[in-house]
This record gives C-alpha cells, sequence and structure tokens, in this order.
C-alpha cells in the first residue's frame, strides 16, 4: 500500500527513516562507544583521553547536540518539500 | 570587603533582577499564566530550559558525585543529555502542534479518558513533587553555608522570591527569570572551572585541559589521576567500576525520565511554532552542555587537587602526609560545615586519606606505614563544587558568584516544577474535570491560587524534609521514564493505541516501578519495610532499583500493545488528531479552548 507522492503520509515516512537513523546513531555513541565497547576503546589515546573515556563524559554530548540541530534542518527542508510547513 | 559582606550584596543583586523581571513580565490571561502567551524566540526558551533543568544537584552535587566515581559517573552525564533528542524527536514538535496547555491534558484528549487525564495529574504530582523537595533544600543549604543564615530563613526569603515572579508572571515571569538565572549560574560554574583548568593544564578550556599535560611532570591529566588514586588504594579513575547492564539500564532510565518530565516538556508550548520547538530542544542542550561538559573536569580536577593538598609527599613517608595544624584555611572552614570531617586514628597529627576498605592496601598500610584507617571520615560530593574558588585560591567575588549560581540553578528548577503541579491542579483537575464551566478570569485566579499553594507545600516539605528525600529523585524519574513517556510517545507514533491500551500500560509501568523500588528500599521509603535486602545478589536479573525505570517504560509499551490488540480501536476522530499532530502545518500560535 503506497501512500501518494509528496502526502502527509509520505512525510510521516520521511520523517521515520530520519528519526531510525539519528537514533542509531545517539545508540551507537553512548550505548555503544560509552559502555559497551568502552574497555577496547580505551586502548585508543586522543592527547590525554583515552577514547571511550571521552565519548562517555564528552563525546556523546557533542553529538547528541549535533544531531538535535541536524534532524531539526532536515526536517524543515521535509516540512516545506512535502508543504505542510508552517505559515 | 569581606567576603559575607560580598555574598549578600551579589545575591541581593540578582534577587533585585529576578524581581524587577517579574514586575515587568506580568501574566493577565491564563495562555501568558501557562505557556507564557507562546511568544517565546527558540534561543531564550533553550537558554530558559537549561535552567529549568539544571537544579541544585547539576549544579552543587554532580561535580562531587564525578569526582568520587569517576568513569562510572558518565551514565548521569549521558542520561541527563541524551534525553534531549529523545525529546525532539519523539515529543517536543508534536506536543507543540497539539497546542494545549499541559501534559495531562494531552493524554486526556488523546486517550478521550478522563481517567487517563487524572492517572497523568497522579504521576506529574508526585514526580514534581519529590523533586521540588531538593530544590528546596538545595536553597536553605546554599543560604546556610555562604551567608550565615539560618537554613529556615533562607529558605522563607527563597519560597518569598519564587512566589513574587512565579505567581505574578506564571510562565511568562519564569521563563525571563530562567533566561537571568542561566546566565548566573553557567558564569558562577565556569569562571572556577577556567581558573583551575589553567593553574593545572595551562589549558582555559576545562573540556580541553582534562585531555591535556599537567604543568608540573608534564604527565596527562587523568594518566596522573588514575596514578594517584590506585597509589591509594582506590580504584582507577577512568576504570568501569558497575556492570555494563546497570550503567547502560541507568542510563536509558535517565533519558526516557528526562524526556518525560513533565516540567521540561512544557517549556517547548511556549514557542511560537513546531519548528521552534526541534531547534528550540537543540539549544537547550546547547546551553546545558556547556555546563555537564566542564562538570567532568571540575570533578577530576577538584579530586586530584584534593589528594595533593593531603598528600603533598610520597606515600608511607610520614612527612608526605600533610600535618593538620598546617590546614588551608579553605580545609578549615569547610570542617565547620559538617562537611567534611577529619579524625586523627594514628594520633600523628597528619592527615591520611586512603581507601581502607581495600583490604590489601588497608592491611600494608597498617603493617609499613602504620596508618590506622583512613581519616578524612567524611567528603561531601558538594564540597567539590562550592570550595573549588577557595582551593583554587581565586578572588572573594568569584566565591560570592557561586552562591548566587547555586540559588539560581535551585530556584529556576523549583520555579518550573511548581508551575508544571499548579497549572495540573487549576487546568487538569480543576477545569478539566471538576468545574468545566469556569471563566478564563476565574481560572487565572484559581491558577494563582494553587501556585501559592504548592510554593507552601513545597515550603513545608523543605522545612521538615522527609529522611528518604536523597533517594526519591530516583524515584521521580522512574515514574516519568515508566508512566508519562510512553503514554506520550505512543499517543503519537501508534494510532492504534487506545484509552483502555494507555491507562493499563501506563498503570502497569508505574506500579512495577514502584513496587520494584520498595521491595528493595522499603514501602514508601520506611526504612526496614524492605522485602529484600538492597545489593546486587538479589537485585532481579542483577538491576539496581535505581535502573528499573527504563524495564517499567518497556513493560507498559507492551501492556499497551497488547491490551490494544484485543481492544477495539480508538474512534475516527482520534485518528484524525493524531493525523494532524504529525504535520507542522495548521500549529495557531494561539489556542481554542
Amino acid at each position: 500500500m503506497s501512500a501518494p507522492v509528496g502526502s502527509p503520509q509520505q512525510y510521516w515516512q520521511a520523517n521515520l527513516r530520519l528519526l531510525i537513523i539519528c537514533l542509531i546513531i545517539w545508540f551507537v555513541v553512548s550505548y555503544g562507544f560509552g559502555i559497551i565497547l568502552v574497555e577496547p576503546l580505551n586502548s585508543i589515546q586522543i592527547g590525554g583521553y583515552k577514547l571511550g573515556f571521552w565519548f562517555a563524559q564528552q563525546g556523546s554530548i557533542y553529538v547528541f547536540v549535533a544531531l538535535i540541530f541536524y534532524y531539526a534542518w532536515r526536517m524543515n527542508k521535509y516540512d516545506r518539500e512535502f508543504h505542510v510547513h508552517e505559515d | 570587603m569581606d567576603l559575607q559582606t560580598l555574598t549578600f550584596i551579589v545575591v541581593g543583586a540578582t534577587f533585585a533582577l529576578y524581581i524587577g523581571i517579574a514586575i515587568w513580565a506580568r501574566a493577565s490571561a491564563t495562555g501568558e499564566f501557562y505557556v507564557a502567551g507562546r511568544g517565546v524566540h527558540p534561543v531564550a526558551n533553550g537558554m530558559a530550559t537549561a535552567a529549568d533543568w539544571m537544579s541544585a544537584a547539576s549544579f552543587i552535587s554532580m561535580a562531587g558525585l564525578i569526582a568520587f566515581k569517576g568513569y562510572d559517573a558518565s551514565v548521569y552525564l549521558m542520561g541527563w543529555t541524551g534525553g534531549y533528542v529523545l525529546l525532539a524527536m519523539l515529543l517536543a514538535p508534536y506536543l507543540r502542534k497539539f497546542g494545549k496547555y499541559t501534559v495531562p491534558e494531552f493524554i486526556g484528549d488523546r486517550y478521550y479518558s478522563q481517567t487517563a487525564r487524572i492517572v497523568a495529574v497522579i504521576c506529574l504530582i508526585v514526580a514534581s513533587i519529590t523533586y521540588v523537595i531538593g530544590q528546596m533544600k538545595g536553597v536553605g543549604v546554599a543560604f546556610s553555608r555562604f551567608m550565615e543564615v539560618d537554613y529556615s530563613t533562607g529558605l522563607y526569603v527563597g519560597m518569598g522570591i519564587v512566589f513574587v515572579y512565579a505567581v505574578l508572571g506564571g510562565m511568562k515571569g519564569i521563563t525571563y527569570t530562567q533566561i537571568a538565572q542561566y546566565v548566573v549560574l553557567i558564569f558562577a560554574y565556569t569562571v572556577p572551572a577556567v581558573f583551575i583548568s589553567l593553574q593545572l593544564t595551562n589549558n582555559p578550556l576545562p573540556q580541553l585541559g582534562l585531555g591535556s599535560t599537567l604543568t608540573d611532570g608534564g604527565t596527562h591529566m587523568l594518566e596522573k589521576l588514575d596514578q594517584v588514586l590506585v597509589d591509594i588504594g582506590f580504584a582507577s579513575y577512568t576504570a568501569q567500576k558497575g556492570t555494563s547492564l546497570n550503567l547502560a539500564l541507568l542510563t536509558l532510565s535517565l533519558m526516557i525520565g528526562t524526556a518525560g518530565l513533565p516540567h521540561v516538556i512544557v517549556r517547548f508550548f511556549t514557542v511560537p511554532k513546531v519548528r521552534d520547538a526541534r531547534a528550540s530542544a537543540g539549544w537547550a542542550l546547547v546551553f546545558i552542555a556547556i555546563l555537564y561538559t566542564t562538570a567532568p573536569a571540575v570533578g577530576a580536577m577538584a579530586i586530584y587537587n584534593m589528594i595533593k593538598t593531603v598528600q603533598p609527599g610520597s606515600i608511607g613517608a610520614a612527612e608526605g602526609s600533610l600535618v593538620y595544624n598546617d590546614r588551608p584555611s579553605w580545609f578549615a572552614n569547610w570542617e565547620k560545615t559538617g562537611l567534611l570531617k577529619f579524625e586523627d586514628k594514628n594520633g600523628d597529627g597528619r592527615i591520611q586519606y586512603y581507601n581502607d576498605a581495600n583490604k590489601t592496601f588497608a592491611a600494608k598500610a597498617d603493617t609499613e606505614f602504620g596508618w590506622k584507617g583512613n581519616e578524612l571520615t567524611k567528603i561531601d560530593n558538594d564540597i567539590m563544587v562550592l570550595a573549588n574558588p577557595e582551593i583554587a585560591g581565586l578572588p572573594n567575588w568569584v566565591i560570592a558568584l557561586v552562591a548566587a549560581g547555586g540559588l539560581a540553578a535551585a530556584l529556576s528548577t523549583a520555579a518550573g516544577l511548581l508551575l508544571a503541579i499548579s497549572s495540573a491542579v487549576s487546568h487538569d483537575l480543576l477545569k478539566g474535570v471538576f468545574k468545566p464551566n469556569i471563566s478564563e478570569k476565574q481560572e487565572l485566579t484559581a491558577a494563582r491560587v494553587a501556585m501559592g499553594g504548592a510554593i507552601l507545600v513545597a515550603g513545608y516539605l523543605g522545612l521538615n524534609p522527609p529522611g528518604f528525600a536523597a533517594q526519591v529523585v530516583a524515584l521521580a524519574f522512574g515514574l516519568a521514564a515508566s508512566s508519562l513517556f510512553p503514554a506520550l510517545m505512543m499517543g503519537i507514533f501508534s494510532k492504534r493505541t487506545n484509552n483502555s491500551a494507555a491507562v493499563a500500560g501506563m498503570l502497569v509501568g508505574l506500579i512495577s516501578t514502584l513496587v520494584y523500588i520498595f521491595v528493595y528500599k522499603g514501602w514508601f521509603f520506611i526504612p526496614e519495610t524492605n522485602n529484600l535486602p538492597n545489593t546486587p545478589d538479589k537485585w532481579l536479573f542483577g538491576i539496581q532499583p535505581e535502573s528499573f525505570g527504563a524495564v517499567g517504560a518497556l513493560l507498559n509499551f507492551v501492556t499497551a500493545w497488547i491490551v490494544s490488540k484485543v481492544t477495539a480501536p480508538p474512534p475516527e476522530h482520534i485518528q484524525h488528531l493524531v493525523e494532524d499532530i504529525r504535520v507542522p502545518k495548521g500549529a495557531g500560535s494561539a489556542t481554542a479552548h
């Protein structure tokens, strides 16, 4: 069952795809790099930081910020492409 | 000028500013009282959200927690920031599009059920009240420590200030004071951090300083800290101590708890457009991240400075430990408050700080060095931030600023929570359930009265804090994670979730989380009423009670899914409502009621 091109249903599908990509990155940097893989990553040293430790206490937060702005920017474009933007 | 006078001047100036803003930003309609008339710029809202979110605990206690837990404290850093990703993508824009005033109102309308709305109100009130107790305590403590004012007097002054701007201005007054409070608190947090980072590593940015080399010796800051801790019998700072399962579950519970906390969600109702709600979550996290990426450096550098102060020489040598009578003045100052305690166990007049719970090291220290136990018998987490300026030898005005910053953090969060509580009472219970026909003017009066009442209740609890106050923060996050977050998310992402599914899910999430916490921590936190000892070997699958919110949320989702499979789908108009909130088009700046 395919929704008509440019319909609100397709807009929603596009949103869900974008969401899933963003949430995978969200998961990988925090739970993946910061917790599950922290020990192996800690063998890599970036300056005075062990990489796994850096992701857990610094890097994941920077990625979160970037993700939200990317999502907001991409959704604003979708809003216009699918003609569901405000005003 | 002496420190106390200076502190009075700095704190007094910030209070005058907050009251000035309150008079300027009075609310004259319910829309202004509940959601600041939906006219807040997204960057301004981001700043207000950051102050709303960062509590006395974030400002005062978190760095200390990091200092003593090291890597394991990462769960708080990731948990309390990663929630904003969920908020920005799963909740905020759609709830803004829905365009009403409160979180329970969305749940009641979406699930066409007063029961659902009332369950949501109960979750909101329990979560917010437990949270506000800590803020009130923070206000009292900040006053009594920095200004030598009585704890209760400090609390009354704090209540009075919140009363003025929250009752007069509602969300509008709160928003603009929170912006001012953010500026005060972030300045107070980062200035000492920059100086300490410069002193230790020559790098002005604490975020980079933590990864730099020390000015004396040239080893990396973290490597040296690992070494220093291991040398006195502690675990290495950067090593993992808890199980990965508990670390991951606690992080997840804090993230979805953050996204489900009503006082944070309503902040996104104040922006003009759906796209502003998305961007605003990003700005909120930018402003939060400034503090949250500084905190790990503050924690690590503070513990390093502290150990170097009491253990200036080589370990085991008599002259390696600090002579008690030569202790710096900040040490003596904090002893007076009872937050730092010294007991000369081996009677040598020197301070020995080490991990006497580590049996191998303790035995060696006893036989080889003549140490008879750790002599710093108490080091409160809060000292790490509060004593920082003194440890770094910064001027008095910085210390005064830290006092004002702690108060700003506590007051801004308290006001946000009080607004969530009072609008649930006046809008969801009074207008929504008991007296739907009251006029807007009457509702506005009711909202102001509810706010006044909420402040009195919070003040009472701050004066007579229940013994369990420290533990209930876990409860607030657990409740928000297990009941509110799944109900809100399904309300947007699943058209098929109907009223019975949502109510059943919320109740299962809520009750399972409460029971799990009570079984290990005592029923209603009353000591000795726990059914099982709160130790890792008794935990179900090794899950600690604080981490259970994520499991409660999962149970909520599963219950709702099963119930909606066996019951009728929601009516047509509800399915249209869901379709409507999924697209930004047609979001009005004003709301119909």
